[in-house]
C-alpha cells in the first residue's frame, strides 16, 4: 500500500512537471523561431523575482488568483465549467465597493459587511446560470459565458455618474468613490518593499476549507461523488440538481471573494482601471494545480511570477508579451499532459491488480472449487 | 451462467436429428475455415490468452464456451483484426494470415455480431446495412434486392424499410447478421447471441444457423449458455482461464460435463432449497403508475397497475425482457423517479414522496443493474466507492463529518468477507474485474443490514465463483428476513432464487408463476406477452390485463 502511494505522488507530480517542462520549451521554440534569445528573457525574469518588491507583488496577485483559482476547482470537482468566474469577480467588487463607501461602521464590521456583500452578488450571477442549468439544463459554459458579457455592460452602465458612479475631479476615471479607513483590511508591512495584503492570508485559509470542506464532509464526497458520476451520485441519495444549484453559488461567492485583496487592501474603490481577466486566470491554475488546494497555490504563484516579473522585460528590449505567451501554452500542455499521465496511471495500476491476481492465481482456483 | 445442468434445458431437444442430418453432409470438406494455433496474448490486468488451438471445419456451427472472463471475447478480437495476438498464427481456408484491422477480416470473409448493437436506431434497416458499405451494392434498388436475397436465402424475414427502433431485439439481430452477410462474410462470429432473447427467440436464431450453414457459412459462436449449445453447435471447444481446455461432441456430451471442463469444477446452483417467506409485509406497491414523455412531445405510460408485496425473507422475482418496465420500477422504489400515483411502502410506513437518501437510510439496499452507472464511482478508491450510497451511516461519518479510517477499515472487512480480490483498498473501483465490482457492491449493501434489497441482475458479467457467493449472500440475508427484489434477465437464476415470480410486460405484471413448477419456456412466452395470468393453469388469475393489445405492436420492446 505505501508503494501504491507513493506513486500517486509521482503521477501527481508528473502531470504538472511535464506540462511546465514542453510550455518552458514550445516558448523557447517560439522564441527561436522569431529570431529572440530564448534563454535571456527567461533568466531576466527570474533576477526580476528577486527583488523583494517584485516579491510583494507576486505575492499580492497570488492571493487574487488563489481566490479565482478556488471558485474554478469548485465547479471542476462537480464537473460545473464555471467560465463566468469573472464577471462574477468583476460585479460582486464593484457592488461591495458602492456599498463599502456608502456606510461607515466599526472596522471588523465594515469589512464583514463588504465581504458579505461580494459573496452574495457573486453567488447571485452565478446562481443564475445554476438555475438555468438545474431547472432548463441550460450548458452553464454557455450561460456563464454570456453572463459575463452582461456583467461588463452592467457594471459600464452602473459606473455612470447619473447611477453610482463618481467622477474624481480632474480625472477621467469613473469609481465608486472611496471606503472609509474603517473598511480597509489590516495588512503586514514589508517595510520599503510595501505590503502584503492581508486578505491574502483568508485566501490561502480558504484553501484549508476547500480542502476540508471536499475531502471530510459528507456535502463534500456527495459534491465529488456528483462530479465523478452523477448517475451514480443521483442513486446513491444525492439530489443532483440541488447539488447543482449549491456548487454553482459557493463557487460564485468564492468568485466575488477573489476582488476582495485588491478592493479591502489597495484601491479601496473600484475603478475602471479594477484588474480584469483573473476569473480568466483562474481557469488556468484551476487546471495547473489539479483542484487541489496546494496545487492551486504553485499554480498561482507561478502564473503571478510569470505576470509580475515579466512586467520590466520591456526595458530590456522583449515583449512582455512572451509570459502571455507561455500561459496559453501552459494550458495546452497541462491538458494534454494530465490525460497522458492519467491514462498510463489507469492502465499500470490494472496492470498491477492483474499481475496480484496472477499470482495468486493458484489458491483462488480452490476455493471456486469450495464454493 | 444460466446454463445450469438442468432438466428443460434438455428436455426440449426435437431439433435434434435435423442437427446430425446437416453434420453428416458437411462433415467433408477439407482445410478448416479457421485454424487458430498457439494464439497467445498478454494483457495488462485482464486474463490473457495463451497458446490457444482451435480449428473450425467449414460448414458448421463451432460453439466456444468458457465462463465470463475466461478469454472468449479477446479471442475473438484477435480473429476479427481488433487486436494483434503475440504469438501464433491465424490460417482461413488452410491460408495463413495475419489482420492489423477489422477491414483486413472483412476482406478475408469474416463478419461479427456483437453483443451489443451497433445500429442506428432512426433509420431504416436498408439504410443500416448500407452504412458504411456503399460502395458494395450502392444505396438504391440494388441494395434493397440483395437485401431481400440474402433474407431470403437464410429466412431472416428482414423487411428492409421497417425503422430500427421500431424492431425488437430479436430482429436487430438477424439485421446485425443480415449487415454482416451483406459485406459478403463467409465466416460469422456470433457473441454471446442468445444473451438477450427469450426461449423461443433462441429457437428461431438456430433456425437461422442452421440455415445459414446449410447454405455452407460458417458459425464460430461465443457461450455460455450449455443448453443452448448442445442444441445447435457440431463442435465445441472450452476455454478456461485463457486456454483451450479441451474439446467436446455435442451429441455425447452433457451439460454437465461441459460446465466442469468449462470451471475445473460443478456450476454452482441459484436453487434455493427450505423456504424463509414469513407473513409479515416488507415492502407493499400498490397501483404504481409512471408516465413518461417521449422526446417528440408523447406521454406513455411505462409503469401501470403495479401492485404486489414483499414479505420478510421472501425473494420476488420479475422476469421480462429487457425495456419493459424494469428500469422505471426500480428507479420509482429507490426514488430516483416520482411516480404519477400509487403507493410504495416500505415495512408499514409510506415512501412513497421520501427522497433517495432517506429511502437508503430507512433500509433499502441497492444492487444496480448498470453498477457502472449507478453502483460505482470508477475511478475513485475502493474506500470512496465504499462510502457511496451510505455517507450519512456508521461508519462512513458522523454528525456530517467523515471518517475515512473507520471507512477504509470496514472496506478491508468487505473486501476479506466477500473476498474482493484486490491488492489494497486505495485501487480506483476501475481496475478491479466486472465480478470483484459486484463483489464489492454486495458486500457494501449488505453491511447496512438492509431490510429491502432490490437486486437487479446480481450476477451479471460475474465469474462463477462470484456468481456463487453473490447467491449465497442473497441467500443468507433471507434468512434473516431480508426481502428481496430480484430483476433479472437469467432465468435459471430467478427461478432458482426466487419464492414468487411476476412477469413484467410493457410495464405491467401481465403473468405470475410458482418458481417450483415453472419451465424457462413457459416464463418466456410470458415476457413475450403471448401468456398471461397465473402461468400453468387459467389464464384469469392475476387482473391486470386490461390491455390485450397484440404481442405484435413492439414499439415499447424496443426501446
Amino acid at each position: 500500500m505505501m508503494k501504491i502511494d507513493k506513486d500517486k505522488l509521482i503521477l501527481g507530480a508528473a502531470g504538472p512537471v511535464l506540462a511546465l517542462v514542453s510550455a518552458f520549451l514550445l516558448t523557447a521554440v517560439v522564441l527561436l523561431a522569431t529570431g529572440v534569445d530564448p534563454i535571456e528573457p527567461i533568466r531576466l525574469m527570474i533576477e526580476n523575482a528577486s527583488y523583494e518588491d517584485v516579491q510583494v507583488l507576486i505575492i499580492n496577485q497570488t492571493g487574487t488568483y488563489y481566490l479565482a483559482a478556488l471558485a474554478v476547482a469548485i465547479g471542476f470537482r462537480m464537473n460545473l465549467f464555471n467560465i463566468g468566474v469573472d464577471g462574477q469577480y468583476r460585479l460582486a467588487a464593484m457592488l461591495s465597493a458602492v456599498v463599502g463607501a456608502a456606510v461607515t461602521l466599526p472596522g471588523p464590521l465594515h469589512i464583514l459587511l463588504i465581504v458579505l456583500v461580494a459573496m452574495c452578488v457573486g453567488a447571485f450571477w452565478s446562481g443564475i446560470a445554476g438555475i438555468l442549468k438545474a431547472k432548463r439544463g441550460v450548458s452553464e459554459v454557455v450561460s456563464t459565458i454570456m453572463l459575463n458579457a452582461i456583467a461588463t455592460a452592467l457594471i459600464a452602465w452602473l459606473l455612470l455618474p447619473k447611477n453610482l458612479g463618481v467622477q474624481p475631479e480632474g480625472s477621467n476615471d469613473l469609481t465608486t468613490g472611496d471606503i472609509a479607513e474603517s473598511g480597509w483590511f489590516p495588512a503586514v508591512s514589508m517595510g520599503d518593499s510595501g505590503e502584503i495584503y492581508g486578505f491574502t492570508f483568508v485566501a490561502f485559509a480558504l484553501g484549508i476549507l476547500y480542502w476540508f470542506i471536499l475531502n471530510r464532509t459528507r456535502f463534500g464526497f456527495d459534491l465529488r461523488a456528483t462530479g465523478a458520476s452523477e448517475s451514480a451520485a443521483q442513486a446513491s441519495g444525492v439530489d443532483a440538481k440541488k447539488m447543482i444549484l449549491t456548487s454553482m453559488l459557493i463557487s460564485g461567492a468564492v468568485a466575488g471573494l477573489a476582488g476582495m485583496p485588491t478592493l479591502l487592501g489597495d484601491t479601496h474603490t473600484y475603478s475602471l482601471s479594477f484588474p480584469v481577466g483573473v476569473g480568466f486566470t483562474g481557469i488556468t491554475i484551476a487546471l495547473l494545480g489539479r483542484n487541489h488546494p496546494v496545487g492551486i497555490f504553485f499554480a498561482a504563484l507561478l502564473i503571478s511570477f510569470l505576470d509580475k516579473a515579466s512586467a520590466s522585460l520591456d526595458q530590456y528590449g522583449y515583449a512582455k508579451e512572451i509570459a502571455t505567451i507561455m500561459k496559453g501554452l501552459i494550458v495546452i500542455a497541462v491538458v494534454v499532459s494530465y490525460e497522458l499521465v492519467r491514462r498510463y496511471g489507469i492502465r499500470r495500476q490494472q496492470q498491477k491488480v492483474g499481475e496480484e491476481l496472477a499470482a495468486g492465481g493458484a489458491m483462488k482456483t480452490e476455493k471456486e472449487v469450495a464454493a | 451462467m444460466d446454463a445450469i445442468p438442468s432438466a428443460p434445458a434438455l428436455s426440449f431437444l426435437p431439433s435434434a436429428p435435423s442437427r446430425r442430418g446437416e453434420c453428416v453432409i458437411n462433415a467433408s470438406s477439407p482445410p478448416p475455415a479457421v485454424e487458430l494455433h498457439g494464439i497467445t496474448k498478454r494483457f495488462p490486468g485482464v486474463v490473457a490468452n495463451k497458446d490457444i488451438a482451435i480449428t473450425v471445419r467449414k460448414g458448421t456451427v463451432h460453439a466456444l464456451i468458457g465462463e465470463n472472463g475466461a478469454g472468449k471475447s479477446t479471442l475473438m478480437k484477435i480473429l476479427y483484426g481488433m487486436q494483434k495476438p503475440d504469438e501464433g498464427t491465424i490460417a482461413i481456408d488452410g491460408e495463413q494470415v495475419a489482420f492489423n484491422t477489422p477491414a483486413d477480416a472483412i476482406a478475408r470473409g469474416i463478419g461479427m455480431v456483437h453483443q451489443h448493437f451497433m445500429l442506428a436506431d432512426n433509420l431504416t434497416v436498408l439504410e443500416n446495412v448500407v452504412l458504411g458499405g456503399e460502395k458494395l451494392y450502392g444505396i438504391g434498388a440494388k441494395a434493397r434486392k440483395k437485401i431481400l436475397e440474402i433474407s431470403d436465402a437464410y429466412g431472416l424475414g428482414v423487411r428492409p424499410d421497417a425503422l430500427v427502433e421500431d424492431l425488437g431485439v430479436a430482429d436487430r439481430q438477424r439485421v446485425e447478421i443480415l449487415k454482416v452477410l451483406y459485406r459478403g462474410a463467409k465466416i460469422l462470429i456470433l457473441d454471446e447471441p442468445t444473451a438477450v432473447l427469450v426461449p423461443q427467440e433462441v429457437d428461431a436464431l438456430f433456425d437461422n444457423l442452421r440455415e445459414l450453414k446449410a447454405e455452407g457459412l460458417t458459425v464460430i459462436f461465443i457461450s455460455h449458455k450449455l443448453g443452448e449449445i448442445l442444441k445447435v453447435a457440431d463442435d465445441i471447444t472450452v476455454i478456461r482461464r485463457g486456454t483451450t481446455v479441451g474439446t467436446a461432441d455435442p451429441k455425447t456430451a452433457t451439460t454437465k460435463q461441459l460446465a466442469e471442463l468449462m470451471v475445473g469444477s460443478e456450476l454452482p446452483s441459484p436453487e434455493t432449497r427450505e423456504s424463509t417467506v414469513t407473513t409479515t409485509p416488507m415492502l407493499k406497491v400498490s397501483d404504481l403508475t409512471l408516465t413518461a414523455t417521449d422526446p417528440d412531445g408523447v406521454v406513455r405510460e411505462v409503469l401501470a397497475g403495479i401492485d404486489f408485496t414483499i414479505h420478510k425473507g421472501e425473494v420476488l422475482g420479475i422476469a421480462g425482457v429487457e425495456g419493459n418496465g424494469q428500469t422505471e420500477l426500480i428507479e420509482a422504489l429507490m426514488g430516483m423517479s416520482i411516480p404519477d400515483g400509487g403507493v410504495i411502502s416500505l415495512d408499514g410506513k409510506d415512501i412513497s414522496t421520501v427522497p433517495t437518501r432517506k429511502r437508503r437510510e430507512g433500509g433499502i439496499g441497492y444492487i444496480p443493474e448498470d453498477r457502472h452507472r449507478h453502483g460505482l464511482l470508477l475511478e475513485s478508491p475502493l474506500w470512496e466507492n465504499r462510502i457511496l450510497g451510505h455517507v450519512t451511516e456508521e461508519p462512513n461519518s458522523k454528525r456530517g463529518i467523515l471518517d475515512p479510517k473507520a471507512a477504509r477499515k470496514d472496506t478491508e472487512r468487505i473486501v476479506r468477507e466477500y473476498d474482493v480480490r484486490t491488492p489494497g483498498i486505495e485501487v480506483t473501483a476501475a481496475s478491479l474485474s466486472g465480478g470483484n465490482q459486484q463483489k464489492l457492491i454486495v458486500g457494501r449493501e449488505m453491511s447496512h443490514n438492509p431490510k429491502f434489497l432490490i437486486a437487479a441482475h446480481p450476477t451479471r458479467g460475474v465469474d462463477v465463483g462470484a456468481q456463487a457467493q453473490i447467491w449465497d449472500a442473497i441467500r443468507e440475508a433471507r434468512r434473516e428476513g431480508l426481502a428481496v427484489l430480484l430483476i433479472s434477465a437469467d432465468l435459471d437464476e430467478l427461478i432458482g432464487l426466487s419464492d414468487t415470480l411476476r412477469v413484467i410486460y410493457r410495464g405491467r405484471l401481465v403473468a405470475d408463476a410458482d418458481p417450483a413448477t415453472i419451465t424457462p419456456e413457459q416464463l418466456g412466452s410470458a415476457m413475450t406477452g403471448a401468456a398471461r395470468g397465473h402461468l400453468e393453469q387459467d389464464e384469469n388469475a392475476a387482473g391486470n390485463g386490461s390491455d390485450s393489445a397484440a404481442a405484435d405492436a413492439p414499439e415499447d420492446e424496443a426501446r
